[in-house]
């Protein structure tokens, strides 16, 4: 579905804003139920209780029975969105949401934030860089990671009209908006390509916040002679995994490019589908098996090796790979 | 109640005694003893007090119970076919590949499941959610939330209790089957839960101390439950494997099947109590 231009393109926002604001956009529409956990203000879900005081409720700092009641109104016929820290909607309330959420198939909507190192100066215990991991393993969760504002106020509309658990994933850190709201439409487990060409020697693969420097990649790969296609998966699960065996198949070679852990997320996803229909390197960009610290969000980022240059140097080796 | 009415329940109670020990018998598997619990609990809210219509289980403006201790689902699913909602038969194929009857409550594929449960603490938290939305749609629907004893070491289970009071959910009513055992003993030496009446009141509960197996005070508390301008918990004292004799009070008929001789002599006495 297409949507009325919100965002400019360039404009910087973070993507938990742009959560916020959707849910206020849509809450008149749709019966949903907002739920928190004592982080409205910065979940910014304080956005929807601003102007639907009603159906704002907060659950305290107690995640675990939020998430399961948020499975109750959904059992109910409401449409919950339970909102934290991806920290605590995924990692500590981990059980909640595959028992009482995903075994039943209930249609609760999981708006985690905060996701990823770029929380920044709150450092690791509050970094959650494996939520998509535990996400995706539960059968029947759609899990979305957008980009960028104009993709997460698109992927609540798509959320809230799948009927079915999600798990939305928003960052804390302000990116630039990258689609044009006049010409785009976000499909629900469709991958988006976002340049090729017929001569295209490595497909970068990139989710969240890293298909922003994924671009930029493809940009001094250009000046290297390199071609690359540039695909953003906004969708980790399901996988559109049609997308994935044409970009093995066509360029013979994969980076993925995410804000997580690189294992369990969009790079292992990725390599499962890769090796089950047409074997090619593939190699991660992502927060390697260790956990974050403390620090300005940019720099963390280049602390981990989240960025262009990373993505660059991974491209060379994985055509070298070839 | 009238005397034939008592009569009724207790005979009730006994099918669903019987019927919750065929599920485990036929399973070699499961959870009598706390089965045995709560069937007179279970006798009184199906056939007498939760708004339900077995020809209509998704009716959006029902009455919902939810099983948090969800491992003693035997005696729930006998309640359940009892009532109207599968034939009885399929008691038979309690854990079995293939059938419906799955080990703990699956409200996905069982007439009459409210909510899937059994990882303890959780099935509280959700019939809280229920009761809220009852609230934002100001429907007069109740929710009721049957609890283990030992459940209480959740720390999920007070989260639950800080939110339905918090929220004023006095269309929730919990029971407690206080039967005083868990898996690995007594619940006062396992890890003390207790004193949960006070506890509860503490959290602005309504609480009611019942006689978990006499229905006269059931029917009084779940009166008094309605009455109530904040969400009620009913501690109903319980013996543990209620009904047979062998397994009464005794911890080790927590997860124990009954082999084929001891389900038939459990059947036999409970038979025999029939009013």
């Amino acid at each position: 579905m297409k949507l009325k231009k919100v965002y400019e393109l360039g404009q910087k926002i973070a993507t938990r804003e742009a959560y916020g604001n959707a849910l206020k956009e849509f809450g008149a529409e749709y019966p949903l139920v907002v739920l928190d956990a004592d982080l409205s203000k910065s979940t910014k879900t304080s956005v929807f209780q601003k102007e639907f005081p009603d159906r704002h409720f907060n659950c305290g700092i107690a995640e675990s029975n939020m998430i399961a009641v948020a499975a109750g109104l959904a059992a109910a016929g409401k449409i919950p969105f339970a909102s934290s820290f991806a920290m605590f909607a995924a990692g500590r309330a981990f059980e909640q949401v595959r028992n009482s959420v995903g075994y039943p198939h209930l249609n609760v909507k999981i708006g985690a934030t905060h996701a990823g190192i770029t929380v920044g100066e709150d450092g690791a215990t509050h970094q959650c860089n494996e939520d998509l991991a535990l996400m995706r393993v539960i059968p029947g969760m759609t899990v979305i990671n957008p980009s960028d504002a104009a993709e997460a106020r698109a992927a609540v509309l798509a959320a809230i009209r799948h009927d079915g658990p999600c798990y939305l994933r928003f960052g804390r850190l302000a990116v630039p908006v990258i689609h044009d709201e006049d010409d785009y439409e976000f499909v629900l487990g469709r991958g988006e390509t976002l340049c090729e060409s017929e001569n295209d020697q490595v497909t970068i693969v990139a989710t969240g916040i890293m298909v922003e420097p994924a671009l930029a990649a493809q940009k001094l790969l250009v000046s290297e002679g390199v071609s690359a296609r540039v695909v953003n998966i906004h969708t980790i699960k399901p996988l559109d995994e049609e997308l994935i065996a044409r970009a093995a198949r066509e360029t013979g070679a994969i980076v993925t490019a995410e804000e997580h852990s690189v294992i369990g997320g969009l790079g292992s996803a990725v390599a499962e589908a890769v090796c089950a229909c047409r074997p090619v390197p593939v190699l991660r960009v992502g927060v390697q098996d260790t956990f974050g610290c403390s620090g300005p969000a940019k720099e963390l980022l280049s602390v981990f090796g989240l960025d262009a240059d990373a993505i660059v140097q991974k491209a060379l080796a994985a055509i070298r790979l070839k | 109640m009238t005397q034939q009415e008592l009569a009724k329940l207790h005979n009730l109670a006994t099918d669903i005694r019987i019927g919750a020990l065929t599920c485990v018998h036929s399973a070699s598997s499961g959870h009598p003893g706390g089965s045995l619990s709560i069937a007179d609990l279970l006798a009184y809210l199906y056939f007498r007090e939760l708004r339900i219509d077995p020809k209509n289980p998704r009716d959006p403006d029902r009455d919902r119970l939810v099983l948090s201790k969800g491992h003693t689902c035997p005696a729930l699913y006998a309640a359940l076919a009892y009532r109207g909602y599968f034939d009885p038969k399929l008691l038979n194929t309690f854990r079995h590949v293939d059938s419906i009857l799955q080990g703990h409550p699956d409200m996905k594929h069982i007439p009459g499941v409210d909510m899937s449960a059994g990882s303890l603490g959780q099935g509280v938290s959700a019939a809280c959610g229920m009761a809220l939305a009852a609230k934002i749609d100001h429907k007069d629907y109740r929710v009721y939330a049957i609890m283990g004893d030992g459940e209480q070491e959740e720390g999920e289970v007070w989260e639950a209790a800080m939110f339905a009071a918090h929220h004023k959910l006095n269309n929730l009513c919990v029971i407690v089957d206080f039967n005083g055992l868990q898996i690995d003993g007594k619940i006062t030496e396992v890890l003390n839960p207790t004193p949960l009446d006070e506890k509860y009141r503490a959290f602005g509960f309504n609480v009611i101390s019942i006689n978990g197996h006499d229905f006269q005070e059931m029917e009084r508390a779940f009166a008094a439950a309605k009455e109530s301008d904040k969400p009620t918990m009913i501690l109903a004292k319980c013996v543990k494997g209620k009904g047979v004799s062998f397994m009464e009070d005794r911890y080790e008929w927590h997860g124990t099947a009954p082999n084929d001789e001891q389900y038939t002599a459990a059947v036999r006495e409970l038979n025999d109590a029939r009013m």
